[in-house]
């Protein structure tokens, strides 16, 4: 009995695109395209560390503990939780600014404009927040809280604002105003908090801020790294689906991005949008910065302003997502668990260094936006592997799935 | 009506130029010490802006109006600055110090510019600097010699460059997504790196730096400014070269087509991939010495992010100048005086440093945001090209 090989494969090209994207946009709603571009980001970070002389597993599995991922299974089956609880509440309140400032970059994104300065903008909310839990002794807790979000909300959408200004009446392009925003005001927050700066603290020798009052700090939940952020991230990434999927400025704002041309024919006033989109866009990103001084920072050292990139993470985070609260969520999560797990402080050196380990994070970072932005290459890499399959099923002359 | 309106263009440009100089004859080497000259010269500015924008020259006339009242401000004040304090900010060193900071931003703008006018958007630039200023220091270090730095700075650009083109050109992916993606991958890849082959943090070999011209020839020894890097040098070539590159040969004229119509190149047999390739490797290439002058051929060393966004500001120069080396050229000239200026003016006014040091970014903001509106981009940039 012979089997009739089945007709030799075309060779894997990338022909029509329309019909394939579509389907690929029509799966990848799903998991599909930012699952694999993860594992193939994790794969080729995998290739250097072995290529430097380390073990990729070994190096994971202890990035994979230190974020405290390990809680879960551990709490099931009744393990000591301690340890990795604290390391699951550290990359759940690492979680908080990334989700908010992610949603930044999402939510301008969806029409069509390219926020780069969630750094910025994070930092004008802060210092805005600051301001106004350094003050305004003795207001209830419930109220100062409120009015630092407030504020700190306003601070961003101040700074991204600016650039939707510029956008809008002079048609600046926002990826450059947006980075420009980001050093100046990672300068100036510099300036304010230097020696002799005009809001340096109360302590004469450092260059560091007043620290909030105690009206103004946010809640523990889970004691005792947990605070209530991560509960006020979870509410926003509802707001942010209603106010995109339920609304008119949403529905404005999406036409834009999807053809601003179009829009325009339609009434939809598009130089608005795009300022309205930068402002809320600097809203989210200012909220990122209030939640990281109200619940975890208290106060600001002159030297974060070199250090912290989070909204520059959260790029790499909205990508992920694909711009849904849901993905977002997921995103946010495995990249703080990411960085909490490379921290020095729960990073064996033995096993890898820390200081390396920061930037494979990064370097992963960097291949999950050229993979997930490069969904074309998914898909050829998926049909290389179905093509392959049917090369090895010939000489064996078994029936190729059809 | 063309005539009338480009009569109002040359009055407003009068009206710039008399404005700037307000400010400029109070300076050193001038130091004109009466009110009246900033006075004069910087009101006969905001008039001729104001004629101009009464005749419906809004952009010129506006930024004359700008720039007259700036200049009478600017005029005024330097009256009341102590003169030694004005000589010691103002000085010759302040021409080489401008140079040595636009020499950087010019050699990724011209990179810029080759990549953009093939139709493909380089927000990468940055990365590719700093992969350049990596792979030269390494290099540099592992042969000992400053040509061998210079070439592996080249080839690692090249190469990024090459990553940034399959996913812009083949892959068709968003070129601003994958242009960052290529920041940040150099930023995790330089840092890995620089802390796995020096653990110490600074590496104990010497770094051959580049030579300065007359160190490398001796009989140059009298052009002045022979004390400037060879790479500094290089860049006028470089700078020269894109232009004739460009604009008087036919590379420089598919270069173009493909950017500004790829269909219309295709049919006539133009391979537009072939050119979006080569120029975006030129790109990474020409970014990459950029890095290496920051690195190889001004600090000696290498520190982590040490690009801080220069690449961003040269893609600013590129808008600013049009997409046109010489304008972008001059662009990248204002910027590095915004550097240059920094150090003494901190130095001398006692401005806080931080804040001074804004003052790049905030000049390459109001650039952007003053000129951008005229300043019209190839046509099928950013567009990925779909062969038929």
């Amino acid at each position: 009995v012979t089997v009739t090989p089945p007709a030799p494969a075309p060779a894997p090209e990338i022909e029509e695109t329309y019909s394939l994207r579509s389907t690929l946009y029509e799966r990848s709603r799903g998991f599909f395209v930012p699952f694999a571009a993860t594992v193939l980001a994790f794969f080729i970070g995998g290739l250097v560390v072995l290529i430097t002389g380390h073990n990729p597993i070994t190096a994971y599995r202890a990035i994979f503990e230190g974020a405290g991922f390990n809680w879960p299974y551990q709490w099931l089956t009744g393990q000591d939780t301690t340890a990795s609880g604290r390391d699951l509440q550290q990359t759940l309140r690492a979680a908080t600014p990334l989700i908010l400032a992610a949603l930044a970059v999402a939510f301008s994104f969806r029409c069509g404009l390219f926020n780069i300065g969630g750094q910025g903008q994070y930092w004008v909310g802060f210092i805005f927040a600051l301001l106004v839990g350094t003050h305004l002794e003795g207001t209830p807790r419930p109220l100062h809280v409120t009015l630092c979000i407030l504020a700190g909300i306003l601070g961003g959408a101040f700074w991204g604002g600016i650039a939707g200004f510029l956008r809008a009446t002079v048609g600046a392009h926002e990826v450059i105003t947006t980075i420009m925003l980001n050093w100046i005001a990672i300068y100036v927050g510099k300036w304010l908090f230097e020696l002799d700066g005009p809001l340096q603290g109360a302590a004469p020798s450092l260059p560091r801020s007043e620290i909030i009052n105690d009206s103004a700090i946010l809640w523990i939940i889970w004691n005792p790294y947990l605070h209530a952020g991560i509960l006020i991230a979870i509410v926003v990434l509802f707001i942010y689906t209603l106010l995109l999927n339920r609304t008119t400025l949403g529905y404005e704002v999406r036409a834009v991005g999807f053809n601003a041309e179009a829009a325009r024919y339609s009434g939809i006033g598009v130089r608005k949008n795009y300022f309205l989109a930068l402002a809320i866009s600097g809203a989210f990103a200012g909220l990122a910065g209030t939640v990281d001084l109200v619940g975890v920072k208290h106060a600001v050292d002159q030297s974060d302003f070199d250090t912290n990139f989070v909204a520059f993470t959260a790029i790499a985070v909205a990508l992920l997502g694909r711009n849904t609260a849901v993905g977002i969520f997921f995103a946010g999560l495995l990249f703080a668990g990411l960085s909490v797990g490379t921290s020095s402080r729960n990073l064996d050196p033995e096993i890898f260094e820390p200081a390396l380990a920061t930037d494979l994070a990064t370097m992963i970072q960097a291949l999950v936006i050229f993979f997930v932005g490069a969904d074309l290459l998914i898909v050829y890499i998926w049909r290389l592997r179905r093509h392959l399959r049917l090369q090895r099923a010939q000489p064996a002359e078994e029936p190729a799935p059809s | 009506v063309i005539d009338r309106y480009r009569n109002f263009r040359t009055v407003a440009s009068v009206g710039i130029a008399l404005g700037v100089a307000a400010f400029i004859l109070t300076l050193p080497p001038f130091t004109i010490r009466t009110t009246l000259i900033p006075i004069i010269f910087g009101l006969a500015g905001l008039a001729l802006g104001l004629a101009a924008l009464s005749r419906g020259e809004r952009r010129l006339g506006g930024f004359a109006v700008a720039i007259g009242f700036l200049g009478t401000i600017g005029g005024l004040w330097a009256q009341g600055v102590d003169q030694d304090t004005l000589e010691a900010v103002i000085t010759g060193g302040l021409v080489a110090s401008t140079l040595r900071f636009a020499t950087p931003l010019a050699y990724a703008a011209m990179g810029g510019i080759f990549s953009e006018r093939s139709g493909v958007v380089n927000i990468g630039l940055e990365g590719m600097m700093l992969t350049g200023a990596f792979f030269a220091v390494w290099g540099s270090i592992w042969s000992g010699s400053w040509v061998v730095g210079v070439l592996t700075a080249m080839i690692s650009g090249g190469l990024l460059a090459l990553i940034h083109g399959v996913f812009s050109i083949h892959l068709r992916a968003d070129q601003i997504v994958s242009g960052f993606a290529v920041n940040l991958l150099a930023l995790g890849l330089t840092g890995y790196l620089y802390s796995s082959i020096y653990p110490d943090g600074t590496p104990t070999e010497k770094v051959d730096r580049v030579p300065t011209l007359e160190e490398a020839f001796g009989f140059l020894g009298w052009v002045p400014g022979a004390d400037l890097s060879l790479l500094v040098w290089a860049m006028f070539l470089v700078v020269i070269l894109s232009f004739v590159v460009l604009f008087k040969t036919p590379i420089g004229l598919r270069i173009r087509s493909v950017g500004e119509h790829p269909r219309a190149a295709d049919t006539v047999g133009i391979s537009v991939y072939g050119v979006r390739y080569a120029a975006v490797v030129t790109s990474g290439v020409l970014a990459a010495l950029g890095g290496a002058f920051l690195s190889i051929g001004f600090t000696g060393r290498f520190a982590e992010n040490m690009t801080s966004g220069r690449g961003y500001i040269a893609l600013a120069a590129v808008i600013f100048g049009k997409w046109r080396p010489g304008w972008a050229f001059v662009a990248t000239l204002l910027f590095g005086f915004g550097f240059a200026l920094a150090i003494p003016l901190q130095r001398e006014a006692d401005i806080s440093s931080n804040l001074i040091s804004t003052l790049p970014y905030v000049l390459t903001l109001i650039a952007v945001a003053g000129v951008i509106g005229r300043s019209i981009p190839p046509a099928a940039v950013g567009r990925p090209y779909v062969k038929q």
